[in-house]
């Protein structure tokens, strides 16, 4: 039985990862870049899921993380010549585990409803920084900077098209796909569940649950950052209005609307409410979160659970 | 010896370089936004302490509750009847949004009233954005009169303001300590099961706190107006301060978040003396962060056993 599940959740992953791969081959140009965006949205939320469905941390900062992969990567790409996309990714991650370094520090202090307000404080911190240090960040207006072409040292290098791009994405989020859901079966991922389910047995049995929280939130912060990296390497430009808590209020929603605790609900999520906005922005023009937002209230009321939860046991064993 | 005379000198002529009389003004000016933020806070701090709710909203609550102010005060001209008005539209606003959407979530974890909450203020706030447009409005204050403080002309409405805040505030208090009902909302707070046996319509009292929660939150808004533009981002910046002086304050803890308020607001006037106000809040969230690590249950509480 437990072989057979098993078996069928391994062919639909496949299916799904064929499709995504097959996807900028048929869809026209618009959707193609559409779909990348809703990958790397979705990373973002299945990073703010470690915390929020395996640790019971309602996260409001993940804007930050994101933000500071996004400046990091802005950084190597503007200083160093010629641009590399590696080193782009790693002055990203850089920047956004220096910043999760911090925030867990702090906030880790604090529990429930506290972590979620001091989170979104300390996001805020870095919006104001980035927002007035205008001399290096490019304040409001934010900093645009060339697209690195896709290289692996001493074998080839070319530039990027939306369907490289595309598939560049596929790969980094499926492989953190991956890595994620083999840490949340981990042993490492069953303290953060039982911390979760119970925070003073867990401390009572004896795991240092503080140093647990911290990691948790560096590695998420870790992959928020990564989804930073993607998005500027995408959009080749990095502002401060994604530093903003409302991004990390957007990171929450996708994970609420996909379904907390599965790690692949939260890009369902991701999708879901990008389509809607799509969907809406044709009636509602740029006021399409007030049907959003109702939208996402009842689901807060009537399906908690989200789209996906009703597969949650079966998607995490 | 020689080094702290140098000390000293160098803390003689930084004090040199503020004149007094600027220092006096940040003072007035940041008490007077102090009593606001207390006002703000002190709705959000009710609200979480009688009933675990952290409501994302009240910034947004704040801000229509200004621009009720706005639009009864060009139908009527009265600046006390749209100051008046606004809390009870916003009053009964706020009972509403507990009705459609809190008390529905009743009795689950207090998370997931953040997520409602916050779904709420998107729709609040992108419905302003519609309704009234990213232009700023202007509430009229109900009298022009200036005194001189120094070179200044001081408008004698500021100091109304921070006086009318403690009044509602003083109110507030005073309500919750001797009224019948103040007493009924103290009893839900203690212990919401036995208030409900000793006959205490809980659920009411629960509708009416967050429709005077957000009573006070309309109030202040209007009362803020004439300062600086009304606009549909304005709950934005109110609700963060909010949330950090109650953090600070101790959640639930009304006097310890009206200290809070002060505080932080006289901390980011001193602060905008040498930095620009974008910046000083940077001052309020680094005395945030030394308040977790060295008093994580809040500054203006006494220290737990």
């Amino acid at each position: 039985m437990r072989e057979h599940r098993g078996t069928v959740y391994w062919t639909g992953f496949a299916v799904i990862l064929a499709l995504l791969i097959a996807a900028p081959l048929v869809l026209p140009e618009f959707w193609r870049r559409f779909l990348t965006e809703i990958l790397i949205w979705g990373l973002l939320a299945m990073s703010s899921d470690i915390l929020i469905g395996y640790t019971g941390m309602i996260s409001f900062g993940h804007s930050a993380f994101f933000g500071l992969g996004m400046y990091g990567a802005a950084a190597a790409l503007i200083s160093i010549q010629p641009p590399n996309l590696w080193l782009a990714m790693l002055y990203g991650l850089l920047g956004a585990a220096a910043v999760a370094g911090f925030v867990a520090y702090f906030s880790t202090r604090l529990r429930d409803i506290y972590f979620a307000i001091t989170t979104l404080i300390f996001s805020q911190i870095f919006y104001v920084m980035i927002f007035t240090w205008t001399e290096v960040t490019g304040g409001e207006n934010g900093v645009t900077f060339g697209r690195p072409p896709l290289s692996i040292p001493g074998l080839f290098s070319q530039p990027f098209t939306t369907a490289t791009l595309h598939w560049f994405v596929v790969a980094v989020v499926t492989s953190s796909y991956l890595v994620l859901r083999r840490i949340t079966q981990s042993p490492f991922g069953m303290v953060l569940q039982s911390i979760r389910e119970n925070e003073s047995r867990t401390r009572a049995i004896g795991y240092p649950i503080e140093r647990y929280k911290i990691v948790a939130v560096m590695l998420s912060g870790l992959f928020a950052g990564l989804a930073g990296v993607l998005y500027a390497v995408q959009n080749q430009f990095a502002a401060p209005d994604f530093v903003f808590f409302l991004v990390s209020g957007e990171a929450v929603i996708y994970n609420v609307m996909g379904g907390i605790g599965t790690l692949v609900g939260p890009i369902f999520g991701a999708a879901f409410f990008l389509l809607l906005r799509e969907g809406l922005s044709r009636f509602f023009t740029e006021y399409y979160l007030i049907p959003v937002g109702i939208i996402f209230v009842a689901m807060v009321i009537f399906m908690p659970q989200g789209l996906l939860g009703f597969m949650r046991r079966w998607l995490n064993e | 010896m020689r080094s702290s005379t140098s000390i000293w000198g160098c803390s003689i002529q930084f004090l040199r370089a503020i004149p007094l009389d600027q220092l006096l003004i940040q003072t007035i000016n940041g008490i007077v936004t102090g009593m606001i933020l207390a006002l703000v806070a002190s709705g959000l701090t009710l609200i979480f302490g009688i009933m675990d709710v952290v409501n994302f909203a009240h910034g947004e609550l704040f801000m229509l509750g200004a621009y009720v102010g706005v639009i009864v005060l060009a139908a009527t001209g009265d600046f006390w009847i749209a100051l008046i008005a606004a809390s009870l539209i916003i009053a009964l606003l706020g009972a509403a949004i507990y009705l459609m959407t809190l008390r529905p979530l009743l009795g689950r974890d207090p998370l997931t009233t953040i997520l409602a909450t916050f779904g709420v203020s998107l729709v609040l706030q992108n419905y302003a954005l519609w309704q009234f447009g990213p232009v700023a409005r202007k509430i009229q204050e109900p009298f022009t009169g200036h005194f001189t403080l120094f070179y200044l002309d001081y408008p004698w409405y500021r100091l109304v303001i921070a006086l009318l805040s403690a009044a509602i505030i003083g109110a507030l208090w005073l309500f919750l300590k001797f009224g019948t009902y103040g007493i009924w909302i103290r009893a839900t707070t203690q212990d919401r099961v036995m208030a409900q046996a000793m006959g205490i319509p809980v659920p009411w009292v629960l509708t009416v706190v967050f429709a005077i929660g957000a009573g006070m939150a309309g109030a202040s808004g209007v009362l803020f107006g004439p300062l600086v533009g009304v606009n549909h981002a304005m709950g934005l910046d109110w609700i963060l301060k909010a949330f950090i002086v109650v953090v600070v304050g101790g959640m639930g803890n009304l006097v310890g978040s009206i200290a809070a308020s002060i505080f932080f607001s006289l901390l980011e006037a001193y602060a905008s003396l040498w930095v620009s106000p974008a910046q000083a809040i940077i001052v309020s969230f680094v005395v945030l962060i030394l308040t977790l690590l060295f008093r994580p249950t809040g500054l203006f509480v006494p220290t737990p056993k």
